[in-house]
């Protein structure tokens, strides 16, 4: 139902939105490329592990496209800046990954925080590098071989920013179908019995931490290039929690959910920082705290429980805790 | 006839416990073998040292000849012993069908990111074993709804869906309704005879044991008391003293 028809027809009403309102391009462009660290922690809540620390393959997804971008003189290319963040991507990913698969729980969350805690360090010091806290300029790089002006480059990335996120969206939802992402859920049930059935749970965990990475990079790249900047607080801890905290109000049972919430969050942080300036931080906790006490599922999940009200269909999910993990005597 | 299975001179202890003292054992190809004896014996530990869960302060395991001490339970997995567990190991938020396709996906090195898991080649045979243990009716019930019965018979079913060489068993029909309980394990038996799958398995019920088991290995504070066929065995005074009871 949800990838069928809703997700098709929002992806649909997004596709000519520029036609008539066009003001909201920009709004929208960042809620596309902010959606894709947030699929990366669905991806990882399957696997009952939270990071909060992915801000920073956000943040080398920023830097290596604006790095890369220098390299090629000019800003370079945008297809190759997000190919080049791509690939970063996947090389921190693997490299934080080996350790971070390790752990579990508050361990892998906090081993998350600690390797971004280094990285906004190393951003901000190495000031003759990345340009210190003022930030790394990422100049307009050509787009698909073409030297566009400022809006028509901008618009150009509002597609771009659409299409990567359908794909990533529909890409996670079939990996979350396929053997190996059942076997991420199972990861999050009864770790013992995935080693019992011949599966090496940190072998797939590592594959879909390297995934969420790449999607964090990609993310980060999207937003570097369309703000023409990357700072070291693109690593910082803040920014990985506000990922998790975009996927629990969008909801973490749905890949969905990441652009539900990535919507909400910043339509909340646009609209409540005009009318309520410094206190919007205020408005987001509240939100949050409603969505905990009220709405655990968050907005995609209390959507699907209410579909399925309507139609009749029984819970099929039931919250017990048979066969954790460790008592197997 | 060599031994398939083969454990010797097994010693663990935790702490002041004893859970096995010296055990050795063969178990050949074709067997069935039950092993009985009282609660806190070891029997679990037992398989849980065949299988790499717990390592022993001492003795080897052995199976076609090759150590597997110091391997994960993975890797021996992998080389076809597969095992059912005393309390039920399910992935509590997937479908009984869910649990089952994943079994299968590893056994058949089916863990590709873009097939679907519910369309693998391996499903009608998964649903076979899932009739056979009497489970079909459950297929699509979130493993956590399931009747604690029904959960230790998925769990013996996940490990026929590895298509194991041994396959070990821990109390598999404890929580089973009496009722049921013969004639599932009559298939079951049945089953593991026609696939030629050796097994092992815990049993508490001296009619399953007589009934199913070839050979009969009686557990006693870490120790084996007594080995051989079941009607000898059971009908050993020392025996129906400490285990059976009378
Ligand atoms: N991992 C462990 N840590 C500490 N003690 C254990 C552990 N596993 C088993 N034991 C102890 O070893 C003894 C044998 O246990 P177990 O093998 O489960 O017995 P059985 O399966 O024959 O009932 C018991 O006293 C139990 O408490
Ligand atoms: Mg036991």
């Amino acid at each position: 139902m949800i990838m069928r028809i809703i997700f098709p027809a929002l992806v649909l009403l997004a596709a000519i939105n520029p036609l008539f309102f066009p003001q909201w391009d920009a709004f929208l462009t960042i809620v596309f490329a902010k959606a894709l660290p947030v699929i990366g922690i669905i991806l990882l809540l399957q696997a009952g592990q939270v990071s909060f620390g992915h801000a920073m393959f956000f943040a080398v997804g920023a830097y290596c496209a604006g790095f890369v971008g220098r390299w090629m003189g000019g800003g370079g290319e945008i297809v190759i800046l997000l190919v080049a963040a791509l690939g970063a991507s996947v090389v921190a990913g693997l490299f934080v990954g080996i350790f971070v698969v390790r752990y579990r729980y508050i361990f892998f969350a906090m081993l998350n925080l600690a390797f971004s805690m280094v990285l906004f360090s190393l951003l901000e010091k190495f000031i003759h590098i990345t340009g210190g806290s003022d930030g790394f300029r990422i100049a307009r790089p050509t787009f698909f071989g073409q030297q566009l002006s400022r809006s028509d480059f901008e618009l150009g990335v509002y597609y771009l920013a659409l299409v990567l996120l359908v794909v990533s969206i529909y890409g996670v939802w079939r990996l979350l179908d396929s053997p190996i992402g059942h076997a991420l859920k199972a990861i999050k049930t009864n770790e013992t019995r995935v080693e019992y059935l011949g599966i090496s749970p940190r072998r797939t965990l590592l594959i879909g931490y390297v995934v969420s990475a790449v999607l964090a990079g990609v993310g980060g790249a999207m937003v570097g290039v369309f703000q023409g900047i990357a700072t070291p607080d693109y690593a910082y801890w803040t920014r990985s929690g506000e990922f998790v905290f975009v996927a629990i109000l969008g909801g973490a049972g749905h890949v969905t959910g990441a652009l539900a919430g990535s919507y909400v969050f910043e339509f909340i942080r646009v609209t409540a920082a005009a009318y309520l300036g410094d206190t919007w931080q205020l408005t987001l906790g509240v939100v949050l705290l409603g969505i905990i006490l009220f709405a655990p599922s968050g907005i995609v999940g209390s959507l699907i429980k209410l579909g399925n009200r309507v139609r009749g269909v029984k819970e099929k999910r039931s919250q017990s805790s048979i066969g954790k993990a460790g008592e197997i005597a | 006839m060599t031994a398939l299975l083969s454990a010797r001179d097994i010693e663990i202890r935790f702490g002041g416990v004893v859970a096995a003292d010296g055990i050795a054992l063969d178990v050949f190809e074709g067997d069935n073998l039950a092993i009985i004896g009282p609660n806190g014996a070891g029997k679990t530990t037992f398989l849980n040292i065949c299988t790499g869960y717990l390592a022993p302060q001492a003795g080897r395991v052995t199976f076609k000849g090759s150590d597997l001490l110091g391997q994960s339970p993975r890797a021996i997995t992998r080389l076809g012993i597969a095992r059912a567990f005393q309390i039920p190991q399910l992935f509590a938020e997937q479908t009984v069908l869910e649990n089952m396709l994943l079994a299968a996906a590893s056994r058949a090195g089916r863990l590709a990111p873009f097939s679907r898991l519910a369309d693998i080649p391996e499903r009608e045979d998964a649903e076979a074993i899932l009739h056979q243990v009497g489970c079909s009716d459950v297929k699509e019930r979130m493993a956590s709804e399931l009747p604690e019965g029904k959960r230790k018979l998925v769990d013996i079913a996940l490990a026929l869906a590895l298509k194991p060489t041994v396959l070990l068993m821990d109390e598999p029909t404890s929580g089973v309704a009496s009722s049921e309980k013969f004639a599932i394990m009559d298939t079951l038996i049945g089953a593991l005879r026609a696939q030629h799958v050796t097994s092992v398995f815990v049993e508490h019920d001296m009619e399953m044991v007589s009934r199913y088991a070839n050979r009969v290995a009686v557990w006693s504070t870490g120790r084996i008391q007594k080995e051989g066929a079941p009607a000898e065995v059971l009908s050993d005074p020392e025996v129906i003293r400490t285990v059976i009871g009378g």
